[in-house]
């Protein structure tokens, strides 16, 4: 028998090892440490800073259903179908017999970083067995005892256990056993040709309540006697908050209250649009910016040559002159998250204890924001997220979880707040946008000699309260000074032709006068986007194919060999060598992030003046597959949107305002834009690789690349555009 | 004002100013959150629900004009206890990432199908004018496809 006295606390599975302890040594100096971080940044996994046990995970119920509860959100990702088919692997149950939920900040095992990065099923693979492991060794030690069978004599089947010709269901024990208090050593984990669940192609768990249009979502919270909130915000960028009054708001239908703490202004009342009306009507100043902000000022800033700049990568000698030298730039814009739920919150503050409902992707960080604007203790903020309505880095901010608790406290009711679309332009968050010199220099054979990349942008982790997370001790302010460039922005910016003798890579930075921050793959896309671009002028300045270019710039090592796999994989199933009937081409491109290898292959033709693309090969090597159809779901997703931001989407501001700053005039791809997609999956390696953001890089250029095929024009600015 | 309408087969009375959308008459004052709100200017779809047969973006359509009318939502879309050919196929296709968009690409093609017994290609491309930011739109087509079978065999 195992019993022995145990500490549930110290059922130790995993602590985790943030960015933070790098900083800590400290005695690298900065040169080493930046590069350091440059590559932590594209590689770390994130672990979780956390201790976990197996009663905080699991739930059993006596009809044998288990709750299992998720740290990680469900964006759209397909994770908790992931998570339910890793755990029952473990628990030995059908994995339709669990149930996921998202945990609570109040309850159960909150990831303190965030959900984002591609990282959740990369990071929770190992942490979710083992405490599913246990489990199912702590219900054998209590089923046991309560058949009077050795612990030896039983097995485990289908959430059964059986043993001396008896058996109990996990439900019955779990029920009937009162002592959990005891220590097992970790049991063996199984290996992969163990798996029953693992790698099998299952349907979502949370098909039937998407379809039915369940209220599973942040903007779908609510409470008994919910009032409803709006909030106003400054109407250009750089306009300060001077003063406010009531003004007539106060006496609009349906307005309970107009409530102004220091710069923070907001109307609740029994309507939205009654809130909404009232908004308008509030007495506010605003000191208005000396000069309002133009596109120009924004282009002048984000440039190679301009703000700060970091030398993230280098090899060798670079040299850059005489015979055979090219030089090119490309751009990328500003670009929405356009996730279609907007962000939103429900909050009821009572009795100095607030509940929030909301979308988020970093749980703890809403609390910790939100009890720091109220004043309260973190333990009296309960965050309960919801499904997300699209995530895409946007759910990274949670300031509408502050808005509608003030509010909330404010009228001692429940209150629920969204940003307004046109708002969420205006006064959200947009990705940075981007520029890129590329120079090269190439030998008799045709092969590169030096390479060097630039690329600039702005803020995408600077501007983050998650900064703080990742950096931690460090303020953010040294952090920022001791890194020089953002390492979000530079994510992808990395020369991966290691065969190229010598390569450097210098990122540069400057801040914007508004928010920019996290979106889907961070940097990834502009630097894939301007570095398989290059590749693909460099190959047809030298008449060589594109594909081959590429294959003997890569080196032999871990890396060189991923993308080798998947740029011939992709090739093969595209039949590169076959060309493609008169007026259509194709092109290629690869990127590798968080470790998983992308290649795509984009076909392309021109209809009625514009691009269309038709079809696109993807070949992708996420390691461990756990679902099949999810990793495919996932790249299908990433290469649409990716293709929808490289084919249309772009912000512009005039006159200190986003435009456009609608859906609509925003163009996103439709349905009708769509192309087939063909998905080619390897799997190489033991564990798995991070899945979210990978097949968003290569898409841009692998479309620039077949149009420049088609046409001999050369699109080096996103949204591509022939008439550009 | 009061306005008085059949949503998804029950008569219903509300109570509630004439310039509130549908939308929220059916969020907010009724409770059924099926009916999304994406962009409030008729822009993405996510809003949509049947009017008296047509495909309407309720973010964008006043309650005042929902006087005696027979309204149905995604959650009056199939019998209670059963599936929509459309929901049927979307669940066979694995259509849903994260899902917020998808009732009101569900609402626009079981109108699409209403009106359209078997699109083509092209019927899709013109009719189904919603935005899904997960990028579904590959699975989404086949399973349009597939609704338009299922239906038509039923």
């Amino acid at each position: 028998m195992a019993k022995k006295t145990f500490n549930r606390r110290k059922f130790i599975i995993r602590s985790g090892i943030g960015l933070g302890v790098l900083f800590g040594v400290g005695l690298l100096g900065r040169g080493p440490l930046r590069r350091m971080l440059a590559q932590t940044a594209e590689e770390t996994i994130l672990p979780f800073d956390n201790k976990f046990d197996a009663y905080i995970w699991f739930e059993i119920k006596p009809d044998n259903q288990i709750i299992l509860r998720s740290p990680k959100v469900e964006m759209g990702q397909g994770i908790f179908t992931a998570l339910a088919q890793i755990a029952a692997e473990e628990l030995e149950v059908d994995w339709e017999k669990i149930t996921v939920v998202h945990a609570n900040t109040a309850q159960g095992p909150i990831d303190f970083v965030s959900t984002g990065g591609s990282l959740s099923i990369t990071g929770l693979y190992e942490p979710l067995r083992a405490p599913a492991a246990t489990m199912r060794e702590m219900l054998k030690v209590n089923a046991a005892e309560l058949m009077g069978v050795s612990v030896n004599a039983l097995s485990v089947k289908n959430g059964e256990i059986v043993g001396g010709g008896k058996t109990m269901s996990y439900g019955e024990v779990a029920e009937k056993a009162s002592n959990w208090d005891f220590k097992i050593d970790p049991p063996t984990l199984k290996s992969k040709s163990q798996f029953k669940f693992i790698g099998k192609a299952l349907p979502r768990i949370d098909l039937v309540a998407k379809v039915k249009g369940e209220p599973i979502f942040g903007i779908d919270g609510s409470f008994p006697e919910m009032l409803y909130g709006s909030v106003l915000r400054p109407p250009v960028v750089g306009a300060k908050f001077i003063s406010a009054t009531p003004g007539k708001a106060a006496q609009m239908p349906g307005v309970i209250k107009v409530v102004i703490e220091k710069d923070f202004i907001g109307v609740v009342a029994e309507s939205r649009v009654q809130a909404e009306d009232a908004k308008h009507q509030v007495d506010v100043k605003w000191q208005m910016p000396e000069k309002l902000l133009q596109q120009a000022d924004v282009d002048a800033l984000i440039k190679v040559g301009a703000g700060n700049d970091v030398v993230i990568q280098t090899e060798g000698s670079v040299a850059l002159t005489g015979e055979n030298v090219f030089s090119r730039e490309y751009f990328t814009p500003m670009g929405a998250h356009g996730h279609i739920e907007p962000n939103g919150a429900s909050a009821h503050y009572q009795n100095g204890k607030v509940t929030v409902k909301l979308s988020t992707q970093v749980a703890n960080l809403t609390r910790k924001e939100v009890a720091k604007a109220l004043n309260i203790k973190e333990e009296d903020v309960d965050v309960q997220p919801q499904y997300l309505g699209g995530g895409f880095g946007r759910r990274l901010e949670t300031p509408h979880a502050v808005e509608a608790a003030l509010l909330s406290k404010a009228v001692g009711k429940p209150v629920h707040v969204f940003f307004e679309r046109t708002e969420e332009f205006q006064n959200g968050i947009l990705r940075p946008p981007s520029h890129n010199v590329l120079k090269a220099k190439l030998n008799k054979d045709g092969n590169i000699e030096s390479i060097e990349h630039h690329t600039a942008s702005s803020d995408v982790a600077f501007d983050s309260s998650l900064l703080s997370v990742f950096l931690n001790p460090m303020s953010n302010d040294v952090a920022k000074a001791v890194v020089g460039a953002d390492f979000g922005a530079w994510r992808g910016g990395m020369i991966q032709y290691k065969a190229i003798p010598n390569y450097k890579t210098v990122a540069w930075h400057a801040e914007l006068p508004f928010k920019t921050s996290w979106w889907r793959g961070l940097g990834l896309l502009s630097n894939t986007f301007a570095i398989e671009s290059f590749m693909d002028e460099l190959a047809h300045e030298t008449k060589q194919d594109p594909l081959a270019f590429r294959l003997k710039h890569l080196a032999d090592n871990e890396k060189g060999k991923l993308l080798k796999s998947v740029l011939k994989a992709a090739a093969q199933h595209a039949e590169w060598d076959k060309p493609l009937p008169a007026g259509k081409a194709r092109g290629i491109a690869c990127s590798i992030d968080v470790g998983t290898p992308v290649a795509q292959i984009a076909e392309v033709e021109i209809k009625d003046g514009k691009i269309k693309v038709n079809k696109v090969i993807c070949a992708i090597d996420p390691g461990l597959i756990i679902n099949p159809d999810g990793v495919k779901a996932q790249t299908e997703g990433a290469i649409i949107m990716g293709m929808s931001a490289s084919m249309f989407e772009e912000i512009t501001i005039k006159d200190g305002k986003m435009q456009p700053n609608t859906f609509g005039y925003y163009q996103m791809a439709f349905i009708r834009d769509a192309p087939e997609i063909d998905v080619v999956l390897l799997s190489s390696g033991e564990n798995p690789r991070g899945m979210g953001e990978p097949p968003i890089g290569p898409i841009g250029a692998a479309i620039a690349n077949a149009v420049f095929q088609l046409t001999g024009k050369r699109l080096n600015r996103i949204p591509l555009n022939l008439e550009g | 004002m009061k306005i008085e309408f059949t949503l998804n087969g029950t008569p219903q009375s509300v109570d509630v100013p004439e310039n509130m959308p549908l939308l929220w008459v059916v969020r907010d004052v009724l409770n059924l959150k099926g009916t999304k709100f994406g962009c409030g200017k008729a822009m993405c779809g996510a809003c949509t629900l049947h009017i008296d047969g047509d495909a309407v973006r309720s973010c964008s359509y006043s309650a005042q004009y929902a006087q005696g009318k027979n309204i149905t939502t995604i959650e009056g879309l199939a019998p209670e206890g059963s599936l929509h050919p459309v929901q049927q196929a979307w669940i066979d296709e694995v259509v849903p990432q994260c899902g917020y968009c998808q009732p009101g690409f569900m609402m626009a093609v079981a109108n699409l199908l209403d009106k359209i017994p078997n699109p083509s290609d092209e019927d899709i491309d013109d009719n189904i004018t919603n935005l899904c930011r997960c990028g579904t739109y590959y699975r989404m087509r086949k399973a349009i496809h597939r609704a338009a079978t299922l239906k038509n065999n039923l």
